[in-house]
């Protein structure tokens, strides 16, 4: 689309800036930005106040590195969370995924990514010191391991366990096999392989 | 298993034709450009879901239509199977089988097994050893997704390693400790693949040599070696020694992505010193040893497709061939030929069930 030939520079302003978000092209950009121009101005007003107060008030907490609105997240601060746990995660995303689980009691740290030289990801631009500091500082009893299962996410897993390994904080990985659910025909050959190999005492439930 | 008969509609130059097959030996003679190989490509279509030659679906549409349907009928374990292969212009390829569509394709790769010998093969023996390497990966992998799997690891992780050495040679910084990761990965990946390629090559070689020695009448002596750095010494080992080389060079100089294939025709190398008819020989003896692997595999034998198999190749070898693939060893045989003189000469002394069609203006006329 040529957005030269949009009547406004004005306009022409919001589409790009609107463009700049993940997985909104041109077009979608221009609907939406037409949609705001319709709306009551106190409705726009509002939208853009909330960017704007979101942006200056969100704090990242300065131990796990989660989204906050204190120094320390919602997570960090709870008295009832096991402060001896710590499940390492990629991002905020992760956390998510994890609490809607009501499995998990412990605290989180979030590494910022994982290692991949190619997209400019090296362990200098993952939050490692804070993570070894917290092990050496507080009294942990097990590090969690909860990153992506492909290759990257392994190298990651084996950057940390080497740079942990000198201490005596037990180490632990997600489970790897078949989805709760599955029929075991459609499960591919790598994960029922996996599955197989790690399987696990059973006691009767 | 056999291919009882096939149905095609606006396939390449095919308007429509329905043709019935020998369980046997099955021959395509007529001139250039009358569409024997497009017989054949279709039967490869109903195996491989798709064309030998072009992956592009539209290409294999008869000029004049925008659709075009391969129905195949087999005998599997002897019970009726009918694989249906349609596509449309712009729209997805559907394949079916006994009237049940697939899902994925890839759930229907591996039910009927086949290796198709075509005159575009000679780039495993002409071209770079990369070739060489997509011929054994390919055909461990449709056998071993933990192979698959391990060799897309491996490439990752390869990748990974090359461009932190790229990054020194353009910054000077390098992360040691990450190298050391990279490192790590590529020897357990590279390990188990180096194993399965040596096991392979073990399985696959004696009964290459065996297959070459009827093919020239034990005339020639060959040999088929597979070269790897990993032989002489562990990979680990091969990556700390190559650590600076690999720093000068900014990239992996060892690994099993350096893996080679030796053709040898006698002392020397077949791709420099051979004839183009022992070229061939290697290739057919090459091919039918990928056969007979297959067949150890999945316990019964592949269709065999051979598209223009004579040329280059003296009237003794092309006798040989014939009466190898002819024996019981061999399941169903397809055969491309623009000579049927030739081709009757030698199906004549063969003992066994042929059909020999005769191609000709979008027709297949029987002969025998």
């Amino acid at each position: 689309m040529d957005l030269h030939q949009l009547p406004s520079r004005l306009l022409e302003n919001a589409v790009n800036e609107f463009s700049k978000l993940p997985g909104i092209g041109k077009k979608t950009a221009l609907r939406l930005v037409l949609h705001i121009l319709h709306q009551p101005k106190e409705d726009t007003l509002a939208f853009s106040h909330a960017i704007e107060k979101m942006k200056n008030d969100i704090k990242i907490c300065k131990k796990c590195h989660n989204i906050s609105e204190e120094e320390l997240c919602s997570i960090c601060s709870n008295p009832n969370r096991d402060e001896s746990l710590i499940c390492v995660v990629e991002s905020i995303k992760e956390i998510i995924a994890i609490e809607s689980t009501s499995q998990y009691k412990g605290l989180y740290h979030v590494l910022g990514g994982r290692i991949s030289p190619m997209d400019g990801i090296g362990p200098k631009e993952l939050n490692m010191e804070t993570l070894e500091n917290r092990i050496k500082n507080e009294e942990i009893s097990e590090v969690i391991l909860a990153l992506s299962t492909n290759m990257e996410g392994d190298t990651t897993n084996f950057y940390i366990y080497r740079r942990l390994a000198d201490g005596k904080v037990p180490i632990t990985t997600l489970a790897r096999g078949i989805s709760v659910g599955d029929e075991l025909e459609y499960t591919d050959e790598i994960t029922l392989g996996k599955s197989l190999i790690n399987r696990i005492p059973y006691h009767g439930k | 298993m056999y291919l009882q008969s096939l149905s095609l509609l606006n396939f390449k130059n095919y308007t429509q034709i329905d043709v019935d097959f020998s369980s046997k030996i099955n021959c395509f003679t007529g001139n250039n450009g009358v569409g024997k190989t497009n017989i054949l490509d279709s039967i490869y279509y109903l195996s491989f879901c798709k064309s030998f030659f072009s992956s592009i679906d539209s290409m294999n549409i008869n000029h004049s239509q925008n659709f075009f349907v391969i129905n195949g009928e087999y005998q599997l374990h002897d019970k009726p199977e009918q694989i249906y292969c349609g596509f449309e212009q712009g729209k997805k390829k559907k394949f079916k089988r006994n009237k049940k569509e697939y899902d994925k394709l890839a759930d229907h790769i591996g039910l009927i097994p086949l290796v198709m010998i075509s005159p575009y093969d000679i780039n495993l023996i002409l071209g770079g050893s990369e070739e060489r390497r997509k011929f054994i990966d390919g055909i461990i992998s449709q056998f071993d997704r933990n192979y698959l799997y391990d060799l897309q690891n491996y490439n990752r992780a390869l990748t990974q390693r090359n461009h932190l050495l790229k990054l020194y040679g353009k910054t000077g910084y390098f992360d040691v400790d990450v190298v050391d990761l990279y490192d790590n990965q590529l020897a357990e990946f590279g390990n188990r693949i180096f194993e399965k390629r040596k096991e392979f090559i073990d399985n696959i070689g004696p009964v290459f040599q065996k297959f070459f020695s009827h093919i020239s009448q034990g005339k020639e002596e060959v040999q088929l070696n597979y070269e790897s750095q990993l032989q002489q010494e562990s990979f680990d080992i091969l990556l700390a020694n190559s650590r600076e080389k690999d720093k000068m060079a900014r990239y992996t100089t060892v690994g099993i992505h350096k893996d080679g294939l030796d053709l040898l025709l006698g002392d020397y190398p077949l791709r420099k010193l051979g004839s183009q008819g022992q070229q061939k020989s290697y290739l057919v003896a090459l091919k039918l040893a990928q056969f007979e692997y297959i067949q150890m595999l999945c316990g019964f034998k592949p269709i065999l497709l051979l598209d223009d198999i004579f040329d280059k190749l003296d009237s003794e070898r092309v006798e040989q061939i014939i009466k190898l693939v002819a024996q019981n060893n061999f399941g169903q045989i397809f055969i491309t030929d623009t000579n049927p003189a030739r081709l009757n000469k030698v199906l004549e002394q063969i003992e066994g069930e042929y059909f020999h069609y005769l191609v000709k203006d979008e027709m297949l006329t029987k002969l025998n």
